[in-house]
């Protein structure tokens, strides 16, 4: 295909997307919980795919055939799941000892709305007034234990251990940015919903919705190895760190900035990225004028970590849509990059072939 | 039926460390090779034990997994006749000095841990808990007979002997897991007389301690529709009261996370509240830390559930157990087993799975 | 022996860019295997030989990656700062030098210390390859390289960085040239990504599906002054695995290599290392499991640019590996 032709294919980022983001956003599901996002996914993939299944796990898999005989067979995965807690002791009068599930900073908990169970019953995480703590209290973080998740007195039998329990933020859009919790990884999750509806015809698409990555990729592991794709993209989002450093220095660990574009991992803690992937995706970058990043390399994972390594070996590459304050009650994206993630894939999966495995890795 | 306490108080008179698990499969494989129509022995050491059932082929099959290795010791050096060692699984060092082991040499030698005196320590050592690397073990022998006799990679075993206490309760070492491989035994004697429909495939795996290397084999070469996996969980006792513990007597727990798949976790709920077992819920938020976190991981993945068994101060010499909880486990696995439909798992529709009022 | 060493350990290839170091050991086993294959995943697999009667598969491994370092973000002054690839340790960092693989050399500076006796974090390192800004820099952000420091013969030990693990690849390169019927099906794989998680051994593994599997890598010693407790010292013979701190070796799988050792003569040394494991690990739980160990080369200083071996060591792990893979293998 031409590039011109490309760039006039490539999906749009419209009001109907920023509304289904929006329903994701809102959603609840925590890891191992997943079961709101994969009702919406289950809508929305209505007579966008030829075969779409649930597995032992709760993953949501759909095949979508190519145009072509003998088609490159590309997964891309998205999670569904996002950090949360679990209620784990009821203690009456509507107070709950709880967990987190996922990576939350501690910190990140005081005085949050949060809601809880399959009837989003809202609820608050309060803290000891400030009047009666003392000043070396103040300087150390209220340890998880000490806090609950308080429904009310009147609402404690309307929920109960054991119940999932998220960050009460609804989604907003705010100028050019997209602001609404749980971003990580629903923006994934929509973008592989317009992959599904728009799917490059030299492809068989195997989309995987995946569930538990927040504890520790686990449902991509098991997608991977049923769904045995040729190559796999995860997408996903990771945190723009592009903030003042203290001493006015240059920031030299922003992991990725805002509006440079999707970025493209090299090395988390979890994968080497397969460099021909990586060189794919920044030659079509370039040729097409879609900005992309770099993702630093460093600590972290995607789905991709679990998915590279199954059966005999899975070349894998992971881009994000570039997020403040991912794993908080708030996430800020740009929509301009998230329109550029989708571009960077899109116009990649139009130029994917066997030939990439013409030369070893 | 026969009375499952011999058994078990022979299981937990054996060594059987992560990796050398043989002296338990021996003496488990025993008990199962009259109440199962197949056994075998996997790549790893794993127990297969296959009891056909009664539906049409293809039939599905619930893996029932309990987990035969112990924790232990093992020598890594000598010096001046004495022992140095480490741990296989998680030993808390400060069950050590003073207890009383048997290193697996070319014959068993008694033998004992001991801490030297604090000024002998390494100065960060004095009045701490002391590290298992500045600790010995002392068989008594001279040096000479010592290292003639053992070799680095042997292995020292917990000596304690089981002790019967009031209220059915057995203690000993190794009831980790051991009590589950009971009540794995204690269902496959109920299913004697009973009809399923679904194979069942009772496994003894191995390695669980160290890298839960049995948990992730085992389903791959069986490929079950359901995984079960059968272990130990905390039950209340000193220090040991909050949210993660349940009582001692008070009936097997039904785990709830994301290694139990809600539709199964539900259907042993029905079964007990149907049978009146009484149970206990387990609340797992993140993992649970037994085989059913590698089985439902392993290849295209496996519904998975854990059933557990209370025992009091874990990963100690003098765990503690209640008979009765293994055998309402035994039962309660028993009694869902033949309640498993041929079509049991056609019918699970994500979405529809509604928590329990 | 030596100079095929010297020749390894002076690639460069950390883990995820191991194709020049692939090459390198491509040109050593062609014309004694029958088979020679990359997979997804860069491992290079070197087949020989077929099953015979009382024969199994079997698959060795030795990793060809090395440690290294990854760059994230050249500064406007032409500093790049980096991350790790593998385990590499800040104390042996500030001073090293790093060879990238388009050939550019850089030496690795740190930040003013408010203690001078205190190590860098390895984030208030970077490498300094010369240049005065982003621009003239030669390097960007993703580039990688490996440590940088010559070979030396000691005469009976020998130092290199990458000893880890390039001096296993050279006995199994050996190890390939001098097996003479066999009554196995040998699968020689020239590992990736070991350092980063055993990611190509366990890929390599579902792939052959072997009756057993070995690998061959480096251990820890305890011979060196106030060292860590440990039996094993350089110059007492290869060293077979007992446990490490990822696996235990199957039992059948030491008494095998321990019998043949004590029938063909080969000092050995038994090994129970503390932290670490190997592509092994990931072996022994590949698919339905299998009976896995690991014949190691006892090796000081570890995941540092000086890894010091004794050839007699590595000799005799290639006698031990040749004897065990020429003869039907109990695994009672």
């Amino acid at each position: 295909m031409k590039n011109e032709e490309i760039l006039s294919q490539i999906p749009e980022i419209g009001e109907g997307q920023i509304k289904l983001l929006e329903t994701l956003s809102n959603a609840v599901s925590v890891s191992g919980d997943e079961g709101e996002v994969r009702a919406i996914v289950m809508e929305a993939l209505k007579e966008l795919a030829d075969d779409v299944r649930v597995d032992a796990l709760g993953n949501v898999l759909v095949t979508k055939k190519a145009k072509v005989e003998n088609p490159i067979r590309v997964m891309i995965a998205a999670h569904m799941d996002e950090v949360g807690f679990m209620l784990v002791d009821d203690e009456g009068e509507g107070l709950f000892k709880f967990e987190i599930v996922g990576g939350i900073d501690n910190r990140q908990l005081v005085g949050k709305p949060v809601l809880v169970g399959k009837d989003k019953l809202p609820g608050v995480i309060g803290a000891k007034p400030i009047h009666l703590t003392t000043a070396d209290e103040r300087k150390n973080p209220i340890p998880l234990e000490n806090l609950r998740i308080d429904v009310g007195p009147g609402n404690s039998k309307k929920c109960k251990v054991g119940d999932r329990a998220t960050f009460a933020t609804r989604f907003e859009t705010w100028g050019p940015s997209l602001v609404g919790k749980a971003l990580d990884d629903r923006l994934g999750v929509a973008t592989l919903i317009e992959l599904l509806k728009h799917t490059p015809g030299n492809i068989e698409l195997l989309a995987a919705f995946t569930v538990q990555e927040e504890n520790g990729l686990r449902g991509a592991r098991v997608a991977a190895y049923s769904m045995h794709p040729d190559v796999a993209f995860v997408l996903d989002s990771t945190p723009a760190n592009d903030l003042p450093v203290w001493d006015e220095e240059e920031n030299a660990r922003y992991n990725v900035r805002l509006n440079h574009g999707p970025a493209i991992y090299r090395l988390d803690a979890a994968t080497l990225s397969d460099p021909r992937l990586i060189n794919l995706l920044t030659d079509t970058g370039d040729e097409l004028g879609i900005p992309y990043q770099y993702r630093q390399p460093g600590k972290g994972g995607t789905d991709a970590g679990a998915i590279h390594k199954q059966r005999g070996g899975i070349p894998s590459v992971s881009i994000s849509v570039p997020g403040r304050y991912a794993h908080t009650a708030v996430l800020i994206a740009r929509r301009e990059d998230w329109k550029n993630t989708l571009a960077l894939v899109y116009a990649t999966l139009c130029k994917i072939s066997k030939d990439l495995f013409l030369a070893d890795r | 039926m026969t009375d499952l306490k011999d058994t078990l108080k022979k299981l937990i008179s054996l060594p059987g460390l992560s990796g050398y698990e043989a002296p338990a499969r021996e003496v488990i494989a025993a008990a199962w090779q009259p109440l199962v129509d197949e056994i075998s022995v996997s790549p790893m050491g794993s127990l297969h034990g296959f009891r056909r059932g009664t539906g049409p082929e293809p039939r599905p099959s619930i893996l029932l997994a309990a987990h035969m290795d112990a924790i232990g010791l093992m020598i890594t050096g000598f010096q001046d006749g004495l022992l140095r060692f480490t741990e296989i699984g998680g030993v808390d060092p400060r069950i050590l000095p003073g207890l009383r082991v048997t290193v697996h040499g070319r014959r068993n030698l008694p033998a004992v841990v001991v801490q030297p005196p604090d000024y002998l320590l390494d100065p960060t050592q004095r009045g701490k808990s002391v590290a298992m690397e500045h600790l010995f073990i002392d068989t008594g022998l001279e040096e000479d007979e010592v290292n003639q006799l053992v070799s680095i990679g042997d292995l020292a075993s917990f000596a304690q002997e089981p002790l019967e206490l009031s209220g059915r309760t057995i203690v000993g070492h190794s009831l980790d897991n051991r009590i589950s491989v009971a009540a794995i035994t204690y269902c496959l004697q109920e299913l004697q007389h009973m009809l399923h429909a679904w194979d069942v495939w009772a496994v003894a795996t191995v390695q669980e301690e160290e890298t839960m290397g049995g948990g992730f084999t085992s389903p791959f070469k069986i490929d079950p529709t359901v995984a079960v996996a059968i272990d130990v969980t905390f039950a209340k006792g000193p220090g040991a009261n909050d949210w993660r513990t349940v009582g001692l007597c008070k009936g097997p727990t039904l785990a709830w996370g994301p290694n139990a798949h809600p539709y199964i976790h539900k259907k042993f709920l029905d079964v007990a509240d149907q049978l009146e077992i009484p149970y206990q819920k387990e609340f797992a938020p993140r993992h649970t830390g037994t085989d059913a976190y590698a089985m439902q991981v392993t290849a295209s993945g496996y519904p998975t559930m854990v059933i557990g068994i209370p025992l009091r101060y874990m990963h100690t010499p003098v765990e503690m157990i209640a008979m009765k909880d293994m055998e309402r486990a035994g039962r309660l696995l028993a009694e869902t087993i033949v309640r498993l439909e041929v079509d049991f798992m056609e019918k699970i529709t994500w979405d529809e799975v509604k928590d329990e009022e | 022996m030596k100079s095929l060493i010297k020749k390894l350990v002076e690639t460069v290839g950390p883990s995820g860019y191991e194709s020049k170091i692939r090459e390198v050991i491509r040109g050593e086993v062609e014309g004694y295997a029958d088979e020679i294959r990359v997979d997804a995943m860069g491992n290079l697999i070197v087949k020989k030989g077929e099953k015979k009667e009382g024969g199994l598969r079997v698959m060795l491994s030795a990793h060809m990656d090395e440690i290294g370092v990854m760059v994230t973000h050249v500064d406007k002054n032409g500093f790049a700062r980096f991350t790790s690839v593998g385990g590499v340790r800040p104390h042996s960092c500030y001073g090293s030098r790093v060879r990238f693989m388009n050939g550019t050399v850089g030496v690795i500076g740190g930040e003013r210390l408010d203690n001078a006796n205190h190590v860098h974090a390895l984030e208030a390192m970077y490498i300094d390859v010369g240049a005065s800004s982003a621009e003239d820099c030669p390097i960007k952000i993703g580039d990688v390289a490996a440590f940088d420091r010559p070979f030396e013969d000691l005469g009976k030990r020998l130092v290199s960085k990458a000893m880890d693990d390039r001096v296993c690849a050279a006995v199994l390169i050996e190890t390939l040239k001098q097996v003479k019927n066999s009554p196995h099906e040998l699968y020689f794989v020239f590992s990736t990504q070991e350092e980063v998680g055993l990611r190509g051994a366990t890929t390599a593994a579902y792939s052959i599906d072997p009756d057993v599997g070995i690998a061959s890598d480096v251990t820890m010693t305890g011979d060196t002054p106030r060292g860590i407790k440990m039996e094993v010292g350089l110059g007492k013979g290869p060293a077979i695995k007992v446990k490490d701190g990822g696996m235990l070796a199957d039992p059948k799988v030491v008494e095998a290599m321990i019998q043949c050792a004590l029938k063909h003569n080969i000092p050995y040394q038994l090994e129970v290392l503390l932290g670490g494991t190997t592509d092994a690990k990931a072996m022994q739980i590949s698919r339905a499991g299998m009976p896995a160990g690991c014949l190691s080369v006892p090796t000081r200083y570890l995941h540092t640019p000086s890894e010091m071996v004794d050839v007699e060591d590595v000799n005799n792990a290639v006698k031990l590996l040749t004897a065990l893979l020429s003869e039907p293998i109990e695994l009672t």
